[in-house]
């Protein structure tokens, strides 16, 4: 399997277990991961709350700059793959904008491929068997939340691959890894995304009432697909008993036995050594 | 100008077709507000905001901080019955609240600012020199508002440092000139 991938500008850096990850995961599963050469930022949250127009065009290059491949798009970060969803709405239903578009960058759009989030791939039905087969260290009895946070699963009309209110696939995923998929019902509450930065204060009531919320509900970890949830529920997180947040293919990697994980311990701020050592896990 | 008893419909019916959200079939369920995760830290609530436009509430709408707060989860429009996306409102009233010259909460304005901007200057975003501006931004919005997080932004800063999760070295995008033509549209400048 191939894909044009769509890294995002954190993956290097405040969700570089993500991309470590995820590289090393896609690898030991036969997914080829062809990255989109010289994409751009697509404006995350920034260019939609001060220009819609800006919010559109920004993924509209990368979608254009993918085209020549003819893949579908695949991208880790839930705002990225958003952005990026929207813009190739728009490319294919605004003839008008679609030529402005062309003959501002260049290109000619085919209208080719879809744009897919990691996890949707991740959690087809043939990729779970494929996931069971490849398991090294079954994660057994290690209690996980699974975190989809806002805009993976919603709005539904333009995601549409898991329930938006009662997502399941992540758990589909964390099942097959052979840990415990622990019900909960914050799965899609938000964390607060860039507010991290302006108005920390929200995002510290948001990430602990989650942590509290794991932990009531017996989790040793929240498993997430985002990075911006990730860094918010590692970093911002109050009191004493804070759940560790790991990406779902770092669990992956955990129960692939791929060695990429003893790098990426060290990068979280919650270190999740110590509840995987107590369920003789590392 | 409207008055109590004469509401002002000129606002909704812009609001309404700006954003393309159907404002007047909201029957105030409150849902949305029910729902929203920052609705604790808001001035105003997403239904309250909703029916404040169909009354013509230009001004206490635009001058509210309830509209940069606004994360953008899309909860609100996931589950309301009228299928009114309060996502795309959100961002016309900011809009209209930064064409009409009415301050922005200001470190929200400063942090999608900067952001922006350090897009226009490499192409992706670069973490450490767009927390940069948005410091001094904020700054240009007087010491206390400086002062006020630098703390938990040292520990934070100094955290993702320590973790190798912060690079000095900016990545320049090869076609930076196509980038910066796609700003042409941009919104301007204003001063919180």
């Amino acid at each position: 399997m191939r894909y044009a991938y769509y890294p995002g500008c954190t993956i290097e850096t405040t969700a570089v277990e993500f991309g470590r990850s995820t590289d090393a995961v896609c690898e030991a599963l036969n997914i080829e991961l062809v990255e989109i050469e010289d994409w751009n930022c697509c404006g995350a949250s920034s260019a939609h709350n001060l220009d819609h127009e800006l919010s559109l065009r920004l993924p509209g290059r990368n979608v254009g700059l993918a085209q020549k491949e003819g893949l579908d798009i695949v991208a880790p970060c839930p705002a990225c793959y958003q952005n990026v969803l929207a813009a190739d709405l728009r490319l294919r239903e605004d003839a008008v904008w679609r030529g402005e578009m062309e003959r501002m960058l260049g290109f000619t759009y085919t209208g080719q491929g879809r744009t897919r989030h990691l996890l949707e791939i991740l959690s087809e039905p043939e990729m779970l068997q494929t996931i069971r087969g490849r398991v090294k260290r079954p994660l057994t009895g290690l209690k996980v939340v699974s975190y989809y946070g806002c805009v993976l699963v919603r709005p539904p009309a333009i995601t549409g691959w898991d329930d938006p209110e009662h997502p399941v696939r992540m758990d589909r995923v964390v099942e097959a890894l052979g840990a415990e998929a622990v019900d909960w019902s914050y799965k899609v509450d938000c964390c607060g995304a860039s507010l991290t930065l302006s108005r920390g204060e929200i995002v510290g009531q948001l990430t602990t009432r989650l942590g509290q919320a794991a932990r009531e509900a017996g989790a040793d970890v929240a498993a997430c697909a985002c990075g911006i949830c990730q860094i918010n529920l590692d970093t911002r997180q109050a009191g004493e008993d804070k759940v560790p947040a790991m990406y779902i293919t770092e669990l992956m990697a955990l129960a692939f036995d791929l060695p990429v994980m003893g790098k990426l311990y060290g990068r979280h701020t919650v270190d999740p050594r110590p509840v995987l050592r107590a369920r003789g896990l590392a | 100008m409207a008055t109590s008893h004469e509401p002002d419909l000129s606002f909704s019916r812009a609001v309404q077709a700006e954003s393309g959200v159907p404002i007047s079939r909201c029957y105030f369920c409150q849902k949305c507000t029910a729902g929203c995760p920052v609705a604790f830290a808001m001035d105003l609530k997403p239904a309250q905001m909703i029916r404040m436009i169909q009354l013509g509430q230009k001004e206490a709408l635009l001058s509210s901080s309830a509209i940069w707060l606004c994360v953008n989860c899309q909860t609100c429009g996931t589950r309301c019955p009228n299928d009114i996306w309060l996502a795309p409102m959100f961002d016309t009233l900011r809009h209209m609240a930064i064409e009409a010259g009415y301050a922005p909460e200001p470190t929200v304005y400063a942090l999608h600012r900067s952001f922006l901007d350090s897009i226009k200057m490499w192409g992706r975003v670069h973490e450490v020199t767009m927390l940069m501006e948005y410091k001094l931004r904020c700054l240009a919005n007087g010491l206390p508002l400086f002062f006020r997080d630098l703390p938990g932004e040292m520990v934070l800063g100094s955290g993702l440092l320590v973790r190798g999760k912060l690079s000095f070295i900016p990545e320049r995008v090869k076609g930076l000139s196509q980038v910066r033509a796609l700003y042409e549209t941009e919104a301007e400048e204003v001063s919180p």
